[in-house]
Formats: structure tokens, C-alpha cells, sequence
């Protein structure tokens, strides 16, 4: 099973694999902010919170497409489907080497491009828990939407169009428990919706997404 | 390994390609697939390797024991020839992949990346990945596409190995491969009357395409 997501991460630091591309889309959106809103610190600092979860939201669709468009493509996820290691887990090893990828760069990015936003020092320490604990939810809702549209030509708006209504919950608590936690009310609500959201899609989506697979795959 | 189909029937998208195909292969033999393009070979090989469920009919056999091997070479353009078999093997859990360098003399390949091998040594990588997967079916769909004489021999001492040693094989291919044990299907009575039929739904045809 390891070697699955060893290959995964193996290629995705090689040329052409797509790592540290959300990194820089983050940082991009980043600094384009503030040329959009200008330069009046209050505003950036009220909105930053906001920004930067929108931002993460947004690098993590960048990349969905090719969780499984690489492999149907060149004939591997065929191969794969007919190896003794179950879809599900694949589909599990995927969206982890997905999260590997885009969303822990982000969470450990996030404090430092705070600052470009002119965020509050207290927010820091609940973005990046509130981060920490929802992308793995933004990966594994991502690889359901790419097992649905794997093959499909052209599929990458497609899944933007299945996974945002489906980022939605996410956002709301992982932005909102920034806001409280800056404003120094209790956050523990908000974090608790965002790691049960995270767990019941750890519990239920590597099926949801095998299943779509194999029905692709006839 | 022994193994039937019996009265089989499978589909391609919406159409049912085949119908009524049954067929048995004994231990150490190899059933050699013929029909004209688009008779369902490749439908059958994928239905046989558990890809696509069959429309009716009986598989006596688990898809667990087909190793399958598709017209794609499913290899990883920016992996090294040894790190494209090692991914495989670790898969398999055979774990070593000297069987395949060996069988497929990809020795000097090695540590070449899979975007710089010729379309034959792409080839030759992808069929050593059956020699890996240590499953007791082969199931071959075109599988000396690409390959030239000399390959093309290898290739038949290593399905004659497969078969000497307890397993078989079903290979759909064009060329005669001079397998000793080969048996020779034809497809074409096979054929589903209705495959040329137009879908139902004219809005629905090709719309997913």
C-alpha cells in the first residue's frame, strides 16, 4: 500500500508533477489582494482570515484533475483496478498523497502569508489549526469528484462544479472558527463541526469514490 | 490453472458486444483469441479480468487469480524502468524483479526514465509486469503490438515458462506466436446481432464523449 503513495509523491516532486503549484497560487492570490481591496490595513486584516481559507480552497481545486486523469490516461488506473490492493484504499492513499501535496504546504504556509495580509497575530495559532483540520476534508471531497469524472475529457470544471457546493460546509466553520478565535470566543464548536466533517469523509468517501471508479472503468 | 466461461455475455458502454461465449482452458494451455477488429476481444479480456461485469453468463473462476495486461502500457513517463517494475512488484507484493529483468532483458534499461525507452521497450516493460504479478491467468490484449522478431520470441518463452509452470494464458493477437499448447478461439460466432443497432437515445449518443 505504501508503495502506491510513495510512486504518488515520487512523481508529484518530478518535473511536471504539480507540486508547489497550489503553493504558489496561494501566494499569487495572496498578494493580489490587497492591489484589489488597497491598501487600508484594517479592511486586509478584518478579510485575511477569509482570503486565505478561499485561497486554500481554491489551490486545492487546482490539482483534483489530475488525482486520477494521469493514471486513466496512460492505462495505469485500469491496471490498478485488477491489483490485489482494494480501490477504496487506493482511493484513501490518493487523497492523502493529494493532502501531502497541496494542503499541508498550505497549512504551514499559512501563518507566513498572514502576514503579507496584515492578519492579527492571534488568528494565526486558529487558521492554521482550523487549516490543519479541514483540507484533509477539501482532498478526500476532491478525490470523490475526480473518481466521478475520471475520463470524461475536459473534466477539470467539471469537478469544480461537483466538489465547491461540497467545500461549502467546510469553509463556513474553518473561517468562522478563525473569526472567533481572533475575537477571543470560545472556537471550540466550529473546530469540532470541522473535524467531524473531516472524519465522516475519512469514514465514507473512499467508498463513494471506489464505487465511482469502478463505474467509470466499465 | 484451469478455468471456463460459460454462456457468457458482455458489454462495451451500452452495447453487448458478445453473447454466448464459452470456452474452457486446462492448466498449462493457452486459448488464443481471433476475430476481426472490433469483435469484442478486448471486451472479453476486460470482462475476464473482473473490469467489466458480465451482462449474463458464469466466470468459474476469481478475477483475483487474472493478471491483466491492456493495449495502454500504463508505465510512468517520469519513473525509472526499475522504479516502474519495483512499483508494481511492492503492489504484487512479489517484491523482487529480477524475474522480469531477466525474462524481458531489461538489465541495461534499468535506471532509464520511461519517457526515453522506444515504444518496443515500452512494450517489453509493460508485459515483464506479468512475470511480477505472479497470477495464475494471463490475460493478454495485443500484446507483441510494437515488438520485433527477436522480442516477439522472448515473449512466447516467457508465456511457454508461465505455462510450464502451472498456468495459462488467453492472448487476443493477430500473429502466431508458435505456442506449443496454444488453442485457437474465434470470436466472430460470438458476435451480439444487435452491436451495430443505433443507441435509443440520439441526444445521449456521444454527448459523454
Amino acid at each position: 500500500m505504501i508503495a502506491l503513495l510513495q510512486r504518488d509523491l515520487k512523481l508529484a516532486i518530478r518535473a511536471g508533477g504539480g507540486f508547489g503549484l497550489g503553493l504558489a497560487f496561494f501566494l499569487i492570490l495572496v498578494v493580489l489582494v490587497p492591489f484589489g481591496v488597497g491598501p487600508n490595513s484594517d479592511i486586509l486584516s478584518r478579510i485575511a482570515p477569509g482570503i486565505l481559507w478561499v485561497g486554500a480552497l481554491l489551490s486545492c481545486l487546482l490539482s483534483l484533475d489530475r488525482i486520477f486523469q494521469l493514471d486513466y490516461e496512460d492505462g495505469t488506473l485500469d491496471l490498478l483496478a485488477t491489483a490485489p490492493l482494494p480501490l477504496e484504499a487506493a482511493a484513501t492513499l490518493k487523497a492523502l498523497s493529494h493532502w501531502l501535496v497541496t494542503g499541508l504546504p498550505l497549512t504551514l504556509a499559512a501563518p507566513l502569508l498572514g502576514v503579507l495580509l496584515n492578519m492579527p497575530s492571534e488568528a494565526t495559532l486558529w487558521l492554521v489549526a482550523s487549516l490543519a483540520l479541514g483540507t484533509p476534508a477539501l482532498s478526500m471531497l476532491g478525490t470523490f469528484g475526480a473518481a466521478l469524472t475520471v475520463g470524461l475529457k475536459r473534466g477539470g470544471l467539471l469537478i469544480s462544479l461537483l466538489v465547491l457546493p461540497l467545500y461549502m460546509p467546510t469553509l463556513i466553520f474553518g473561517a468562522e472558527a478563525v473569526r472567533r478565535g481572533t475575537e477571543g470566543l470560545p472556537t471550540g464548536t466550529a473546530l469540532a463541526f470541522l473535524a467531524a466533517i473531516t472524519a465522516g469523509c475519512a469514514a465514507l468517501l473512499p467508498f463513494a469514490s471506489a464505487a465511482a471508479l469502478r463505474m467509470n472503468l466499465r | 490453472m484451469n478455468f471456463s466461461v460459460e454462456n457468457l455475455a458482455c458489454r462495451r458502454g451500452d452495447v453487448t458486444v458478445l453473447t454466448g461465449v464459452t470456452f474452457s482452458v486446462a492448466e498449462g494451455e493457452a486459448l488464443v483469441l481471433r476475430a476481426p477488429n472490433g469483435a469484442g476481444k478486448t471486451t472479453l479480456l476486460r470482462c475476464l479480468a473482473g473490469l467489466t461485469p458480465p451482462v449474463s453468463g458464469a466466470l468459474h473462476f476469481s478475477p483475483e487469480d487474472v493478471a491483466y495486461a491492456a493495449h495502454a502500457d500504463g508505465l510512468k513517463a517520469q519513473l525509472s524502468v526499475e522504479e516502474n517494475l519495483q512499483f508494481w512488484a511492492d503492489i504484487f507484493g512479489t517484491r523482487d524483479i529480477a524475474p522480469a529483468v531477466d525474462a524481458f532483458e531489461l538489465s541495461s534499461l534499468l535506471s532509464r526514465r520511461a519517457q526515453d525507452l522506444s515504444a518496443g521497450q515500452k512494450r517489453r516493460l509493460s508485459l515483464s509486469r506479468m512475470v511480477l504479478t505472479g497470477r495464475a491467468i494471463w490475460a493478454l490484449d495485443e500484446p507483441t503490438v510494437s515488438l520485433d522478431v527477436e522480442n516477439v520470441a522472448r515473449f512466447s518463452s516467457a508465456v511457454t515458462r508461465h505455462l510450464a509452470q502451472g498456468g495459462s494464458a488467453v492472448l487476443a493477437t493477430h500473429i502466431d506466436l508458435g505456442l506449443p499448447t496454444a488453442r485457437t478461439l474465434d470470436l466472430s460466432p460470438f458476435r451480439a446481432i444487435s452491436q451495430d443497432a443505433p443507441s435509443d437515445d440520439p441526444f445521449l449518443d456521444g454527448a459523454f464523449q
